[in-house]
This record gives structure tokens, C-alpha cells and sequence, in this order.
């Protein structure tokens, strides 16, 4: 890509590019949730959408998650195309039984004769030291859900445009931001490029090793690869991008490849996403492994307050170069 | 009773309406006791004349949220006996393909959406279905049935909320039965006046008697006309009773015979027919009883000759590929 044909472009401005092209293309297209309109978003995503779009479209809601979720539910079953902001992901809890019994459920229930095209936003995870109830790293739950589709922007680029294919999808589609990658500037195509909602990406070729990640643990995962690099070891990293269905064959493939996984991933470990990627390569590329699958999380425990600790409390790309060398080196990873 | 000013031809209909639900949920409870209807089975019995007064004042082009006590709901809403009869059995004829049973009743057709067997599950929907409507300019009314058990819910509060400081088109229909499962009103609830509790929302609201099919409809109808004026949701409290146990499974042991029988001097079949014996001679009863005999063993028939769907079909509908027209 020449110079002329790129940008810098922030995560949070993507996300709201992306929000003001599909209400400007389809006028069945509205956001809703706490204080999106008039406050502009508590994360400042969709600042300036109310003044262009008036608060019929840009619809600020009472903290009401459990109602306003079905109201998106019921909005999209009406025939609008419905996006829904929830403030935080702990929130998301408020709303849950929406997204899981009515939300995931309704097509299958009914016979197929319902469809909900639904988008839900949710910014997710810690590094911002709003300690345990604004901190956590859900989606692997959600993830558990049939019915759903997940993504996880990693990249500014997917921030910009994952949006119009989860609008295009009939079913429901959570996506989930980091809330540390709102302030991410990346270099962008001037055009934004279609992108798609079905398969992971590889964000880094290497033949040593493969770091699987997804969303805001992608940045320390390329800070990691860099530093492996330097100690003459090529590590492959793939961003699973879509957390639900996902794109197992990616995975698989470069595992094959590289004979060695390391899943990064900032949810709890128990009954984990990255149990899951654990799993899949153990029954799918086992024979092709050199060494157990690693997973590096979050520590079990609330995220704290404190600085430190909550730092200590998440996966650190110091805590992924130690682990790929020693996998990569025929060490012991405890040792 | 309120004095009867309809005609025969209307007097019929709200008796052949009102039997159709009792006799088909009739059948349904020997049928699940004969192992052919399995899950949960709540019965409607007593409650008849409220889905048959309520439907009657919507448009074909409304729509109705319920809870999974809805055959009667459904019946009363225009869904056909068999398609009915047929998702009892789990049979792919079933109007919902099988996969929602009793609980789960959808039709795209009659823009029924369930069959939500979440207590308080619908409220949210419906909002958001009015919502479409509004913003779409389409002069609909969106009616939400829910028991009283219901108001104890968060989601009616954030949903009564949401639909007046919005404005929306919803007519909220609670079906006081005075027990949610076996916890009676006033062991639940520290306001037991259910109207003041929507009146808090600034919504109008309104007692009616739901054993008197005549004043259901009557107040449905106008209260159907100030949600399509467009002046904001409704919500009306609809007194009745259920006859049966909660569910099959129910020994009903938190209520008195007593109030039981007290409750079934008021019921509906026996005391609408009384209040027009012009109309509801015993000959026309009779005439209503066979042709409702002869729907319900049509619609057991083409349950019983329904086909069971594949294993490999089970995945189906978990995701659409398209949004159905």
C-alpha cells in the first residue's frame, strides 16, 4: 500500500465511521444503550452520532440492560436492524437472559421462522483499573452459546469494518472491544476494506511456534513475537478474530506447521476459551504436536484495583516470550 | 355481568371460542396423561374468556407476546387446531416445528412470538416490537400477555419503563390469577394493587373482570384504540383464576377447595351462556359442543398421522441464512 492510499485511523473512531456508515446507508439501522446519545458514549465511541442523527436513532436508554437487550430483540423481529451498546461487559450479566434465552434461541424454538439481526457492541477487559465489577473478559461464555456469532476486533481495521457484515448477518452477533485498544491508532487503507466475519487471521508468519489470541491480548502477543524474534525464534501469531463459530481449520493448520501452541487469552482459565482451542487441537493435531499446548490467562481471581496487581493479574508478553522459548527450546515450561 | 348489547352471531363466537380452548385443553391433560404429550403442560382452564375477548379487538396485522400458559392464546389468536395439536405431539407439522412444545407456541403468520417460558421473558420483546413499529410509522399495536407472577420480575418494571417514557404501542395484559406456580399474590407482592403499580409508570391503567368475556372485550377494544391513537402503552389487569393446578405436575395443595369451587361459580362457560339464554339456547350449546368435538379429533388425528423429524435435522434453524419474509 502506497502512502497515499493509507491513514491513520484511532480504534474508537473506526468503530464510530463504521456506526455512521450504516445508519447513513440503512434506515433501519439505530443505536441504543446507556448514555450513547447525548453523553456521546461512555467510551466515546459514538460521540457526535447524536447531534447528526437525533435521538430517535441514536437512542439513550435508562439503565434498563435486561429491557433495553429484548427491546433490540424484539426492534429487530419488527424488521429494524437494531445496534445495542451495553456500557460494560459485567453489565452484559443484567442482560443475559435476553441474549441467551430469547436472543440465541427464538429461530431454532420457533421452527426457523424468525430470525433476529441483531448487533449487541460490549467493551470487555481489564488495564484500565476499574477493578472487579468493569474488568472481566466474558466472552469466552458468550462464546458457549448456540445461536450466536462473536467477534473480537483486534485491529483498527476490524474495528472499522466488521460492523456492516455483523449487520448484514440474520442472526444475532456480539462483538466485543477491548476497552485498552479504543485508543489504538493504526495505519489504514483509505478505502476501508471489506472484511470478513468468518475466520481468523494470521497476523504474523513463523514456522517455530503458534501464539493464538484474539482481541486486546493481540497487541502483547506481537510485543512478544518481536522479542522471540530476537532471540532467533519465528512465531507464528494468529488472531482468532471470531470466537464463535470458530475458525478451526486456521488454527489447526498452522499448528501443524509450527508443532508447538501457546493460547493467550485474558479470561479466566477454568471452562475457558482457550480450553477450548486446547481441546480442539487435541483431538484434531495431537500427532503433530512436539510439546503440550500452554495457555497463558488471566489469574482466578476478581480483577483488583491496585495497579500491580491488576497487572499482575494479566497475561504478559514477558509471560509469553518465557513460555514459547522454553516450548520452542525443549525446556520444561515450570522449570 | 355486564347487560348483553351484542348479537347472536357475536354471542356464538365468544362461546365457541371460549369452548374450543376448554375442550382442546381438556384433551390436551388426558392426552399427557396417556404419555402422548410430554414436558410441561399449563392449562388455561377458567382463564378462557380473556384471550377470547383480547384477540378480538386486535387487527390481523398486530402482534401477540405470550407466556408458555398460551394455548388458549393461540386458539383465540387464529392458529390452527392441528398445527397446534401437532406441536404438542413434537411432530414437524407442529406450528413450531416440533422443537418448542406446549411452552413454545410461534407464528409467524398470525405474528404470535411465543411462547416464553421465562416469567417475564416477553416483556422486553414486545417493547421492542412496538418500538419497530414506531419507527417504522406502522400504526400497530403490539399486546403482551403475562401473568401476575410477572410483577415481580425486574424485566416488567424496566419493560412498563421503557414503553411509556418511549411512548410505544404496547398493550400489557396481566392475567391475575392471584398465585404465581403455588405463592399466592399477597405473600409475594407488599402493594397487591397491581393498577397502582403500573399507574407508578404514568401508564393508564385499569381493573377489568377477566371472567366476564363481554367486559374483556369491551375494555380491550378501548383500550386497544388509546394504544393505536398513539398515546402510549396500556396495561390492564385481567381478574381471573386458573381452575387446574399450576402445571401437571402441581398437587395443588396451596389453595382451598373452598376458593376453588367459589371461583368456579364465575366461570365463563357456564355463566356467559346464562346471561343470554336467547342467544345460548341449549340446542345452539350443543350444536358448539359437536362441531369443537369434531375440530379436536381432527386435530388429534393429524397430530397422531404426524411425521417425527430426523436426528440429522436437529442442527436446523440453530443460525438462518436469511431473514425470513
Amino acid at each position: 500500500m502506497t502512502a497515499g492510499g493509507t491513514r491513520q485511523l484511532q480504534y474508537r473512531v473506526a468503530m464510530r465511521e463504521a456506526m455512521r456508515e450504516a445508519l447513513l446507508a440503512d434506515e433501519r439501522v439505530f443505536l441504543m444503550g446507556e448514555d450513547v446519545g447525548a453523553y456521546g458514549g461512555c467510551f466515546a465511541v459514538s460521540l457526535g452520532l447524536f447531534e447528526e442523527f437525533g435521538p430517535e436513532r441514536i437512542r439513550d436508554t435508562p439503565l434498563s440492560e435486561l429491557a433495553f437487550v429484548g427491546a433490540g430483540i424484539g426492534a429487530a423481529l419488527g424488521g429494524m436492524r437494531p445496534i445495542v451498546e451495553i456500557m460494560t461487559v459485567n453489565f452484559s450479566l443484567l442482560a443475559l437472559d435476553q441474549i441467551l434465552n430469547n436472543a440465541a434461541t427464538l429461530s431454532h424454538m420457533s421452527g426457523g421462522q424468525f430470525a433476529i439481526p441483531l448487533v449487541i457492541r460490549i467493551p470487555t477487559g481489564g488495564g484500565r483499573q476499574l477493578a472487579a465489577q468493569h474488568s472481566h473478559s466474558l466472552e469466552g461464555w458468550y462464546a458457549h452459546i448456540p445461536g450466536l456469532r462473536v467477534l473480537a476486533p483486534a485491529t483498527v481495521e476490524d474495528a472499522r469494518g466488521m460492523l456492516a457484515p455483523a449487520l448484514a448477518d440474520p442472526n444475532p452477533v456480539l462483538i466485543f472491544e477491548h476497552v485498552l485498544l479504543y485508543n489504538v491508532e493504526e495505519e489504514v487503507p483509505l478505502e476501508p476494506a471489506t472484511v470478513d466475519i468468518a475466520s481468523a487471521a494470521i497476523r504474523r508468519g513463523g514456522r517455530d511456534v503458534s501464539l493464538i489470541t484474539y482481541g486486546g491480548s493481540l497487541p502483547l502477543v506481537l510485543e512478544a513475537a518481536a522479542e522471540l524474534a530476537t532471540a532467533g525464534i519465528d512465531a507464528e501469531v494468529i488472531d482468532l478474530r471470531v470466537l464463535r463459530p470458530l475458525d478451526e481449520r486456521t488454527v489447526l493448520e498452522s499448528v501443524t506447521r509450527t508443532h508447538r501452541a501457546v493460547v493467550v487469552d485474558e479470561g479466566w482459565r477454568s471452562g475457558s476459551l482457550s480450553a477450548e482451542i486446547s481441546a480442539r487441537i487435541m483431538e484434531r493435531a495431537f500427532f503433530d504436536l512436539d510439546a503440550p499446548v500452554q495457555r497463558i490467562c488471566s489469574v482466578e481471581v476478581p480483577v483488583p484495583y491496585a495497579q500491580q496487581l491488576e497487572e499482575a493479574a494479566r497475561p504478559r508478553a514477558s509471560e509469553v516470550v518465557r513460555v514459547a522459548r522454553a516450548l520452542v527450546e525443549g525446556r520444561p515450561v515450570d522449570g | 355481568m355486564t347487560s348483553p348489547s351484542i348479537d347472536r352471531d357475536h354471542a356464538v363466537q365468544l362461546m365457541r371460542e371460549m369452548t374450543r380452548i376448554r375442550r382442546f385443553e381438556e384433551k390436551c391433560a388426558e392426552l399427557y396423561s396417556a404419555g402422548k404429550i410430554r414436558g410441561f403442560l399449563h392449562l388455561y382452564v377458567g382463564e378462557e374468556a380473556i384471550a377470547t375477548g383480547v384477540m378480538r379487538a386486535l387487527e390481523a396485522d398486530d402482534a401477540v407476546v405470550a407466556t408458555y400458559r398460551e394455548h388458549g392464546h393461540a386458539l383465540a389468536r387464529g392458529i390452527n387446531a392441528n398445527a397446534l395439536m401437532a406441536e404438542m405431539y413434537g411432530r414437524v407439522e407442529g406450528v413450531s416445528h416440533g422443537r418448542g412444545g406446549s411452552m413454545h407456541v410461534f407464528d409467524a403468520a398470525t405474528r404470535f412470538y411465543g411462547g416464553n417460558a421465562i416469567v417475564g421473558g416477553g416483556l422486553p420483546l414486545a417493547v421492542g416490537l412496538a418500538l419497530a413499529d414506531k419507527m417504522q410509522g406502522r400504526n400497530r399495536v403490539t399486546a403482551c400477555f403475562f401473568g401476575e407472577g410477572a410483577i415481580a420480575e425486574g424485566a416488567f418494571h424496566e419493560s412498563m419503563n421503557l414503553a411509556a417514557v418511549w411512548q410505544l404501542p404496547v398493550l400489557f395484559c396481566c392475567e391475575n390469577n392471584l398465585y404465581a406456580m403455588g405463592t399466592a399474590l399477597a405473600r409475594s407482592e407488599s402493594e397487591t394493587d397491581l393498577v397502582l403499580k403500573a399507574a407508578a409508570f404514568d401508564v393508564a391503567a385499569w381493573p377489568v373482570d377477566g371472567m366476564d368475556v363481554l367486559a374483556v372485550e369491551q375494555h380491550a377494544r378501548r383500550a386497544v384504540d388509546v394504544v393505536r391513537a398513539g398515546s402510549g402503552p396500556v396495561f390492564l389487569e385481567l381478574r381471573t383464576y386458573r381452575f387446574r393446578a399450576h402445571s401437571m405436575y402441581d398437587p395443588d395443595r396451596y389453595r382451598g377447595r373452598e376458593e376453588i369451587e367459589h371461583w368456579r361459580e364465575r366461570d365463563p362457560l357456564v355463566t356467559f351462556p346464562a346471561s343470554m339464554p336467547d342467544f345460548l339456547d341449549q340446542a345452539t350449546l350443543d350444536g358448539i359442543e359437536r362441531d369443537v368435538a369434531a375440530e379436536i379429533e381432527a386435530a388429534i388425528a393429524f397430530a397422531e398421522a404426524g411425521s417425527l423429524e430426523a436426528a440429522a435435522d436437529l442442527e436446523r434453524f440453530v443460525t438462518m441464512d436469511r431473514v425470513p419474509s
